[in-house]
């Protein structure tokens, strides 16, 4: 007898359908014997994948216990054997191989756990996002299926818009009506040098497009105002708020709170910067957070002032932190909670936030806007100037 | 006593101090006390009718002193009274 012939005759051979029946009853440790890309793409529920390469080191912490019912599998039955020969010399006492592989199991019209929804390079792309068990594939559509504005592509935007674009986020709004200036690049890492005097919603879409072409940009430049805010937000389903200045905020926090649309909001100045997350009516608004804006000689603008490049950066990626979080339905965002960052002294302050009940925007006894009316809003450039 | 944590823009008004130690056994006394020492901050704190100014926040701890007792809300030692105004900056 040829010598592989012999040694086949040592390692039972289940077949898909024996190998169902014994997962589906428990107590079977299913470990998948191929290549990363080969598991993502379509695997067997409750596999735990272990490469061929990889087996003698992570075997152990796969399948514990050596006495323990072992099924392995791999695409069509070989690459599985070898390893359940591999498993026996490591005193594995209880292990089979799956004849014909997840090819086999598939024909005979057994389920399979697929990423459906993501091409090869999309599966590539996030891979460090679905091997989290908290994202996983399912996470990763919602990213692709997620729509998200970002008001103001500057300090705050420019940051947060990168990682969102990274994390595939499928649609990204732009609302900003400025040019790129050289004193931008300081911090506004989302334009460049050859950029400058293009319009930043411009700029910011080549910068996307390049990083990942998943994402479909779209761009709002000019300014967002009362007459074309309902309009803008009714397209995407989170708001991140990098305005800078009043009007705008309180214009934005009505328009969302109207529209039932979260809103992540951030400020920075010199070292500082704030952040919070407005769910409407789950907690609280802008409006209950500043009722009333300070006076112009208390609330200066970076371009007065300054801004530590790195501090907007890290703002803008605690935004992308909580956009993430929303659209993924994970974590706790910060909600009813202000993060204070200084970052002289790398310090975080967490402040709590309430609901105000007699917020205008959003308390009991706010006003009910008709659908007709929607588009009305107080002067808020005179409400903030006091 | 008190350590009240001075925003940034307010720090000029306090020799470029981002935190200074005020007694009280409110807030109200402690923000007064402050006010003494360092009368530039006076008029951003307080309206003319002596009332804290609604445009800026202040926080006992983590609570904004709104939700407690206002200006009357209690200080213990060693407690941080947290003065801050908004931000527009993005």
């Amino acid at each position: 007898m040829a010598p592989e012939t012999q040694t086949k005759q040592q390692i039972e051979e289940i077949e898909p359908f024996e190998a169902a029946q014994e997962i589906e009853g428990g107590d079977v440790v299913l470990i998948d014997t191929r290549e990363p890309h080969e598991f993502q793409e379509a695997r067997l529920e409750g596999g735990k994948l272990v490469p061929p390469g990889l087996l003698g080191d992570e075997i152990a912490t796969a399948a514990p216990d050596k006495s323990a019912r072992t099924i392995l599998y791999c695409r069509s039955g070989n690459r599985s054997y070898k390893a359940a020969e591999q498993m026996q010399a490591l005193g594995y006492e209880n292990v089979a191989s799956m004849a014909g592989g997840i090819l086999a199991w598939q024909e005979q019209g057994l389920p399979v756990v697929a990423t459906e929804g993501m091409t090869p390079e999309q599966r590539d792309r996030y891979s460090r996002h679905t091997l989290l068990p908290e994202v996983g594939v399912e996470g990763q559509i919602k990213m692709l299926n997620a729509k998200v504005l970002l008001v103001g592509a500057g300090g705050l935007g420019a940051p947060t818009a990168l990682y969102l674009a990274a994390a595939g986020i499928g649609t990204m709004g732009l609302v900003d009506d400025d040019v790129v200036d050289a004193s931008n690049l300081q911090r506004q890492v989302i334009h460049n040098t050859e950029r400058i005097g293009m319009l930043k919603t411009e700029s910011a879409r080549r910068t996307i497009e390049a990083l990942n072409p998943d994402v479909n940009v779209v761009e709002h430049p000019g300014r967002m105002n009362a007459s074309n805010i309902i309009e803008i937000l009714s397209q995407y389903d989170v708001i991140v708020d990098g305005a800078d200045n009043f009007p705008t905020r309180y214009l934005l926090n009505d328009a969302s709170v109207r529209l039932r649309k979260p809103v992540v909001s951030a400020s920075i100045l010199s070292f500082d910067g704030q952040i919070s997350t407005f769910v409407p009516f789950e907690g609280p608004c802008y409006r209950c957070l500043y009722p009333t804006p300070p006076p112009a000689e208390l609330a200066p603008s970076c371009s007065a002032n300054g801004v530590l490049g790195a501090m907007a950066g890290t703002m803008g990626l605690l935004q992308a932190n909580e956009v993430l979080k929303l659209v993924l339905g994970i974590g706790e965002p910060l909600i009813g909670r202000l993060l204070l960052f200084e970052a002289l002294g790398t310090r975080f302050t967490e402040l709590k936030v309430r609901r105000d009940p007699e917020c205008p925007i959003c308390g009991e006894d706010a006003p009910e806007v008709a659908d007709e009316d929607l588009g009305k809003f107080p002067d808020y450039d005179l409400f903030c100037a006091g | 006593m008190a350590t009240v944590r001075i925003p940034p823009v307010l720090r000029p008004q306090t020799g470029g101090q981002p935190e200074v130690d005020a007694a009280g056994s409110n807030v109200g006394e402690v923000l007064r006390a402050l006010t003494a020492e360092h009368p530039g901050t006076k008029e951003q704190l307080f309206g003319a009718d002596g009332d804290l100014n609604r445009y800026v926040n202040v926080y006992l701890n983590d609570e904004d002193v709104r939700v407690l007792d206002g200006l009357d809300t209690a200080v213990a030692e060693g407690d941080t009274v947290v003065i801050l105004p908004a931000m527009a900056g993005g």
